[in-house]
């Protein structure tokens, strides 16, 4: 079958076998290897990528779901060498280590600020807690994404004033 | 300023170079790469833990139009590749011949153009299998009726894989036969996985022009890795190239070769194209290297005020159907000896007995430093035991017994050299942070409310950076490591590494060592490592040896690179070398410091007609190899506060407190980031991961449906603490930190729900400690007691 999707803002047309899964289209077929595989069974996240406006799990997402529809993955969270407030988070806080979960968690967060510019503690676990990662413990992601959140609420305020 | 001052400037949290590439999606882990022309390998495995193999029908599948290769064992052993050495002088089947030994063992390969294509060609491979009966129960397996699942060995010693002891077994029962008080305990370490985010995998391609073999593997030992292979395959080594690229994670899971990477070899030798094969999770959980599984007795003896004389323990170590072990080749129990602990005894025995079962094969992995993570339990759950036999809290009686700090170094009773530690002070500064009298106050006055919190401690030695030459190697292989720094013309570094980064940080910890020896930024400073054509040989990266040894490796060759560069200094000044100091980042002229040379000047002056003097032939270069005289020996003091529901049995982690000692701290925000996965590791271990079988040997933890890793919400925001007492041998005082939290906490975790579970009269339970083993914990000792009656349900 043929589908088109938009990827971090290119338009890609794929003749696909429909039990292609999307975490397969995106890394094999549009070798954007940002997107990770870890589990098979939607426990991790290392597959998280958005799907129009909605973080998802792209190892249990058929490609043929995307058929349409828009795609962000790690690879388009930075506006172009400008990093997000959120990747730069991650670096200042140590929020990283192997760097395989890394992704998934930064597009998890990025949500979340979207929805909620100024998440507690205990909602940034609330909201990483469908995602597993092996290195850090999540101490830094948390602090990370907090880090993110108070940026952008600074520069809100700087460019109100 | 001195140079202690300047090492200071390029220690510290310094930001990692590695995140760039990460953040932006751009690392390459295995799965990453994509080779013109590859093909996929996927593998058949076994749906029985032991069964006899009739036949092996592959028609079908050799038939699938995207097939390009289907192997079997039988052709395996046509080549003489069947059977493959472990790192424990074992040896395990690549693919199954005769028998299969363990659900998920692996029995076929196949190659094709596309990674379902092979998936789907696993299906139309026919096996018949005769059942045979199972050997589970570790406690079974020396039976004289068992089953012999390694009836290949031929060597009639049934199930037994080796009897190990340590320590003085008279002079320790003379001891405890004079005791005031002994307790003992049954321990069961529960079978855990290390389970890394990324899954091993491989790409092997063989170029039939050149006869080279390149590798690219998730390999935490790529030299040993290559050596390794040349020894299997025959291949001869100067023509194997190993690459271990980005590695999503290993805390011992990737130290092992493991069948499919020979598989993707032969494959590639087949078809004369690059092949891949990466496991999915599930076989991750049950194949690869698994952790743990020490079916352990502890007994400890003390006087009646508490001080603690003596500690014995005997061991069943289940080792799965193959010895597929990791650790220095002398000692089948990893470290375990150094189940002695932080105290002050006056003799210690144990002895350790490894079995075979038909569970994977593996045994020292995830972050247990060589099993110090099953010492450390054992002894820290004795120490909680005897505490709670003598009414002692257990704070005070780990003060009373701990080593103090002017018996160093220490010889302990099963032989270890402690290099260096200041213990009270550890205890006392986590005690402090915790706010321990107040903790047990407001533990006092809850349990008057009904409600039950737990306050738990572990104190832990680890010996880690293994290790001396003469007492340690794996397979023949001494436990040094090299390192290559070369100096470029315009003062610019790159220093070779023969260990592997898997999240660790070496590109940017090794970069500040060096700089911090040279007088360089560690933006000067390239590390290259994870290539065998472009490091040195060593050993790798597992049981916290990388800034031990590679670590002190670098400190040393750029220490060779100061000595030289003083030679080119001497000569540029026109003074005699031994009228030159090394201070400030720079050599100068004794007594006219401004008179200096920093070493981008004396590396371009090297390269330049200048007349350099003997000892120097043209640049700066050097080459060390570092042979450890000791392990270094990492402390701290941990105190974990749970809180219980008596009602559930569910366990919540309040706060953990950690102060880790690991000596000198090159970057301490990746110190600390060590130590909060570690944390989260002793959680995880203690209170949920569990890798179980049925009856019938079906592996019960082979999703992460089933094998539960602790995620953000059961991990608290740990509270850290250090001290710091330097290495005395090591050039630079550090120790190994990659691996004391996860040896060090779950201990600590169990002695806080223990501690939470003392009003039911509770005195042990064994890991993970779920909701279900914590309610029939309280039930248990409810039915049979006069404790705290057990809540109604």
């Amino acid at each position: 079958m043929r589908i088109t999707l938009t990827v971090n803002g290119t338009e890609y047309s794929r003749i696909i076998e429909p039990r292609l899964l999307l975490i397969h289209l995106i890394r094999d077929e549009l070798r954007l290897t940002g997107s990770h595989w870890g589990c098979d069974t939607s426990n991790c996240g290392a597959c998280v990528l958005w799907l129009d406006e909605t973080p998802v799990k792209s190892c249990t997402v058929l490609a043929a779901m995307a058929d349409g529809r828009r795609v962000m993955t790690v690879e388009g969270l930075a506006a172009g060498t400008r990093l997000d407030p959120v990747q730069e988070g991650f670096a200042r806080c140590h929020g990283l280590q192997c760097g395989f979960c890394t992704p998934g968690m930064m597009l998890t967060a990025r949500w979340l600020l979207d929805h909620h510019p100024d998440p507690s503690e205990a909602d940034i676990r609330e909201a990483l807690s469908g995602q597993v990662c092996r290195c850090t413990g999540y101490e830094n992601i948390v602090r990370a994404v907090r880090w993110a959140a108070d940026y952008e609420a600074a520069q809100d305020q700087a460019d109100h004033s | 300023m001195n140079h202690d001052h300047f090492r200071q400037q390029a220690y510290g949290p310094a930001a990692r170079k590695e995140d760039a590439r990460f953040l932006r999606g751009k690392g390459t882990f295995v799965d990453d790469i994509a080779l013109p022309g590859m093909l996929h390998g996927a593998m058949l495995r076994s749906p029985l833990a032991h069964a006899r193999i009739l036949s092996v029908d592959t028609a079908a599948a050799a038939a699938h139009p995207m097939v390009e290769a289907v192997i079997t064992g039988d052709m395996l052993a046509e080549r003489g590749l069947a059977w493959m050495p472990t790192l424990s002088a074992d040896v395990q089947a690549v693919l199954a011949t005769d028998k299969v030994r363990f659900q998920g063992q692996e029995v076929a390969f196949v190659v094709a153009r596309d990674r379902y294509s092979a998936r789907d060609a696993l299906e139309l491979i026919s096996v018949d299998y005769e059942p045979l009966p199972v050997v589970m129960d570790a406690g079974l397996a020396l039976d004289p009726a068992a089953p012999v699942i390694r009836d290949d060995l031929g060597n009639g010693r049934g199930n037994a894989i080796f009897d190990w002891s340590a320590g003085d077994k008279a002079a320790t029962d003379a001891v405890f036969a004079s005791a005031d008080v002994v307790v003992s305990q049954e321990l069961l370490y529960p079978r855990s996985h290390p389970a890394p985010l990324e899954t091993c995998g491989a790409i092997a391609d063989l170029d039939e022009i050149t006869g080279r073999l390149t590798i690219w593997c998730t390999s935490q030992a790529p030299h040993a890795h290559r050596t390794m292979y040349a020894m299997m395959t025959g291949l001869p080594e100067h023509k194997i190239r190993v690459v271990s690229p980005d590695i999503g994670g290993g805390f011992g899971n990737k130290v092992p070769i493991y069948p499919g990477y020979l598989c993707a070899i032969v494959g590639s030798m087949m078809t004369g194209k690059p092949v891949k094969w990466v496991e999915d999770r599930s076989e991750n959980l049950m194949s690869t290297s698994f952790a743990r599984d020490y079916h352990m007795r502890g007994e400890i003896a003390s006087t009646a005020d508490g001080q603690i004389l003596a500690v014995r323990a005997k061991v069943i170590a289940d080792h799965g159907a193959f010895n597929g072990a990791a650790q220095p080749a002398k000692f089948p129990a990893g470290f375990f000896h150094i189940f002695t602990g932080s105290y002050d005894l006056k003799a210690a025995y144990c002895e350790v007995t490894g079995v075979y079962t038909n569970k994977a094969p593996g045994g020292v992995a995830y972050s247990c430093s060589f099993r110090v993570t099953e010492a450390v339990y054992l002894i820290e759950r004795m120490v909680d035991r005897l505490a709670a036999e003598l009414g002692s809290d257990p704070a005070e009686l780990r003060m009373k017994n701990l080593l103090r700090p002017e018996q160093f170094p220490y010889t302990c009773p099963t032989g270890l050299e402690y290099d260096s530690g200041d213990y009270p002070r550890a205890l006392r500064t986590a005690l402090d942070l915790a706010g321990y009298d107040a903790l047990r106050a407001e533990q006092a006055a809850g349990r008057q409310r009904g409600e039950y919190m737990g306050i738990g401690l572990s104190f832990f030695t680890e010996g880690v950076g293994a290790g001396p030459k003469h007492q340690m190697d794996i397979l023949g292989l001494g436990l040094a490591d090299g390192a290559d720094l070369r100096i470029h013309p315009t003062g610019k570094a790159v220093l070779a590494v023969s260990c592997q980064t898997q999240g660790q940080g070496h590109e940017t910890t090794f970069a500040q060592i060096v700089a911090a020896e040279l007088g360089l930024s560690p933006d000067d400073v390239e590390v290259v490592h994870g290539d065998t054509d472009r490091t040195p040989f060593g050993l790798g990266t597992y049981g916290s040896r990388s800034t031990a040894v590679s670590g002190a490796a670098a400190a040393v060759v750029a220490r060779k690179v100061r000595d030289r560069a003083r030679l080119v200094a001497a000569a540029m000044l026109e003074v005699a070398a031994d009228d030159l100091e090394w201070s400030g980042g720079a050599w100068r002229v004794k007594g006219d410091p401004e008179q200096a040379r920093g070493i981008a000047e004396i590396a371009m002056a090297a390269h330049s007609g200048l007349d350099l003097g003997t000892g120097v032939e043209g640049h700066l270069d050097a080459i060390t190899v570092y042979n450890p005289p000791n392990l270094t020996f990492p402390f701290g003091a941990y105190i974990c506060v749970t809180d219980v529901d008596a009602g559930t049995g569910q366990v919540s982690v309040r706060r953990f407190i950690a102060v880790d000692d690991c000596g000198v701290r090159i970057n301490p925000m990746i110190v600390a980031g060590q130590v909060h996965r570690g944390l989260a590791d002793g959680i995880g271990i203690a209170l949920m991961q569990n890798i179980t079988f049925d009856a019938e040997g079906n592996c019960l933890g082979g999703s992460l449906m089933d094998y539960l890793l602790p995620t953000s919400v059961e991990v608290p925001s740990p509270e850290l603490g250090a001290t710091v007492t330097p290495s005395p041998h090591h050039p630079i005082g550090a120790k190994g930190i990659g691996e004391s939290a996860t040896v060090g906490s779950p201990a600590a975790v169990v002695n806080s729900v223990i501690d939470a579970l003392a009003p039911f009269g509770v005195k042990h339970a064994d890991m993970p400690l779920t909701p279900a083993a914590v309610w029939c914990a309280i039930q248990a000792v409810a039915n049979t007691t006069k404790g705290v009656k057990a809540p109604d349900v």
